[in-house]
């Protein structure tokens, strides 16, 4: 968000855009009262949140552009490993403790030819609760079956266990310790070694070019306007290119505004976002992947339905 | 917010002098209390003022904000507040809590204050005098350390290093439920947690504990020498009893500042809420100040409300603990030092 901001700055001079990181669920409510013209969210708006925008935008529409787009990675600490094939359920049953040693059978069959020791299972899970938290439930509920009990959430549902503070937390704890598994953004693996998921009969390994095919392959939520892109992520795909452990973030914002001035720098700012530029930034400040080239023109559209006066 | 300049002064002189010194009148004449006079007096008073303001303001505040959640049921908190899945109710979700609390700041007591009165002993007792105000200059450099330096060590340095001591520990002390094994790995632990606040604490025990020390009479001291005695015996029968209280009113002053950390709990404690007693367990206590700034940045309104909440009974422990150590120091008045 900052490497846009100073970005579209200083394309155009004398313009301020300010950015307050409080969190998605905040930044939704401040929007939905009026208070801020646009905001960031880790979710797209619910039915009800709609209904209730209907009145920040002049009876206009919501505009939401799926802006960021962020594999998380399923990482891990263990000597002499560096990539491992995991699957939904497997992954499961490790963050639920089930699993407890690296050279679990399960882990074993479905990875030929890795020495697996005999080490203990660390895992790791966000302390604070997060959108990233929520997409990796989200996933593991998709496609483990039986084997996760909980519900998707933002808070990690499982007690006890490792935990840390943030992305960078996790990496960090991951690297402390021996035998530990977590999932972190994908930017910040590092090197920490990063398991392949299993998507339909094949083992993908994220990046940046998997998580926007997996965005690009999903479903825009329907009934819904034109304006509004929200995404429904398919955690289930079975296309190899896709990796659909990701995290979506949008920004948000009205196809109608009572000033025109405000109108015009949100589209301004919007347009930048999406556009290559704007994508390329995001890529190269926090490893995101840029939209693919259709999505980029659904959001462009949907950025020129914002109405100038 | 715990520790103010106030509390770290020596009490003013105890006004049971006797009655062979004639008491200063209440007030100066009215002739007196002019100009400047006034000015400075009602300059005093309305900082005197301004504090118990901002306090009730804290407080009403607290009050205000955690309403929502005060009079919500625990069910209907469960299904707004993603981070109060599972619980009954406030009492339950804040049971845990308090006892993390309580628990991280009681063991780095434990830690720290036979430390602090060994370094202040050794300051005021036994070392050189240039050693001794070298030693006293580095102890307070600890205070000026900002805690998210503290964190960051203790996150990236010490979990990682000690927990083979840790594995140690669980190994031969594993049989008392403090210490039970094994370790987790890396060592993002209450006892870990527990050993920085208390070298976070270590400087402000050592001061006020060292001051105290010094101000034993020497009258005192040469009379316990004149009988006999070893230092350690003077130091036995002089010193301790005389800097009793101050070091009581030294200890509860850092277990403020224990209570209500926040950045270097979050940073290197990996939470769970629990009423364990396991030390070495990953997973199994958290503290109110370090909740709060884990689940705020994602909380809804009651969700924030319910922070604020657990935010009143940290500042009502905070404040118990303040008002006892007032109590002991008040208590035993005629030894505090200032005489």
């Amino acid at each position: 968000m900052d490497a846009w901001r100073s970005g579209f700055q200083s394309a155009n001079s004398g313009v301020t855009v300010n950015y307050d990181g409080i969190g998605s669920g905040d930044g939704r409510k401040q929007f939905l009262s009026g208070a801020v013209q646009y905001a960031g969210s880790d979710a797209y708006l619910t039915d009800d949140e709609i209904a209730q925008a209907k009145t920040t935008c002049q009876n206009g529409d919501v505009v939401e552009l799926p802006v960021y787009i962020s594999p998380i990675a399923i990482a891990f600490n263990l000597k002499g490993v560096d990539s491992l094939n995991l699957d939904g359920p497997t992954v499961a049953k490790i963050f639920d403790g089930k699993i407890t040693k690296w050279d679990d059978p399960a882990i074993a069959k479905l990875n030929d030819g890795v020495k697996l020791p005999s080490t203990a299972i660390t895992p790791v899970h966000r302390s604070d609760d997060s959108g990233t938290t929520q997409n990796f439930t989200q996933w593991v509920k998709a496609n483990a079956g039986d084997a996760w009990p909980y519900e998707p959430s933002q808070t990690f549902p499982v007690k006890g266990g490792q935990s840390a503070q943030g992305t960078p937390g996790v990496a960090q704890t991951l690297q402390g310790g021996e035998g530990t598994i977590g999932y972190i953004d994908s930017s910040q693996v590092g090197k920490l070694g990063s398991a392949k998921i299993k998507v339909g009969d094949a083992f993908v390994a994220h990046s940046p070019e998997a998580a926007a095919a997996a965005v690009a392959k999903s479903d825009v939520v329907s009934g819904r306007a034109t304006s509004d892109i929200a995404i429904d992520i398919n955690r289930t795909l079975t296309d190899s290119s896709t990796y659909p452990l990701v995290l979506v973030s949008y920004d948000i914002g009205c196809t109608t505004y009572a000033d025109a001035n405000t109108a015009a720098l949100v589209k301004g700012f919007f347009s930048y976002v999406v556009s290559d530029a704007g994508q390329q930034a995001a890529a190269s400040a926090a490893g995101s992947a840029p939209l693919s080239s259709d999505l980029a023109a659904k959001a462009q559209a949907a950025v020129d339905a914002i109405k100038l006066g | 917010m715990t520790t103010t300049a106030a509390d770290t002064r020596a009490p003013s002189p105890a006004p049971s002098n006797g009655p062979d010194r004639p008491r200063p009148p209440r007030r100066r004449t009215r002739a007196a209390d002019r100009g400047f006079n006034r000015a400075f007096r009602y300059l005093a008073t309305s900082a005197g003022t301004l504090i118990l303001i901002a306090l009730a303001a804290v407080a009403g505040f607290l009050l205000w904000q955690s309403w929502p959640a005060l009079t919500s049921s625990g069910s209907e908190i469960a299904s707004k507040v993603s981070f109060f899945q599972g619980q009954s109710s406030l009492a339950s979700y804040l049971g845990p809590l308090i006892f993390g609390t309580l628990l991280a700041a009681a063991v780095a007591l434990a830690v720290a204050t036979p430390l602090a009165i060994g370094i202040a002993l050794f300051t005021s007792h036994y070392a050189p005098r240039r050693l001794a105000s070298l030693l006293g200059w580095v102890i307070d450099l600890l205070a000026a350390i900002p805690s998210v330096v503290y964190g960051l060590w203790g996150a990236l340095v010490l979990a990682p290093t000690i927990q083979p001591v840790w594995q140690w520990v669980s190994n031969v002390l594993g049989w008392i439920p403090l210490f039970k094994g094994p370790a987790a790995d890396p060592a993002r632990v209450l006892l870990t947690v527990s050993l920085v606040l208390a070298v976070m604490i270590l400087p402000i025990i050592t001061a006020v504990s060292r001051e105290v020390f010094l101000q034993t009479p020497k009258l005192h001291e040469e009379a316990a020498l004149a009988l006999g005695a070893t230092r350690w015996e003077m130091i036995r029968t002089a010193v301790l009893p005389f800097g009793r209280s101050g070091v009581v009113s030294a200890a509860m002053l850092g277990l403020g500042r224990a209570l209500g950390e926040t950045m270097a709990v979050v940073m290197i404690l990996s939470p769970g809420l629990t009423y364990s007693f396991a030390l070495l367990l990953a997973g199994k206590q958290q503290t109110i100040a370090a909740n709060i700034a884990l689940k705020y940045p994602e909380a809804n309104s009651l969700g924030m409300s319910t922070l604020m909440a657990t935010g009143l009974a940290l500042f009502v422990i905070t404040m118990v603990v303040n008002m006892a150590s007032r109590w002991v120091v008040g208590r035993r008045k005629e030894f505090s030092g200032a005489n």
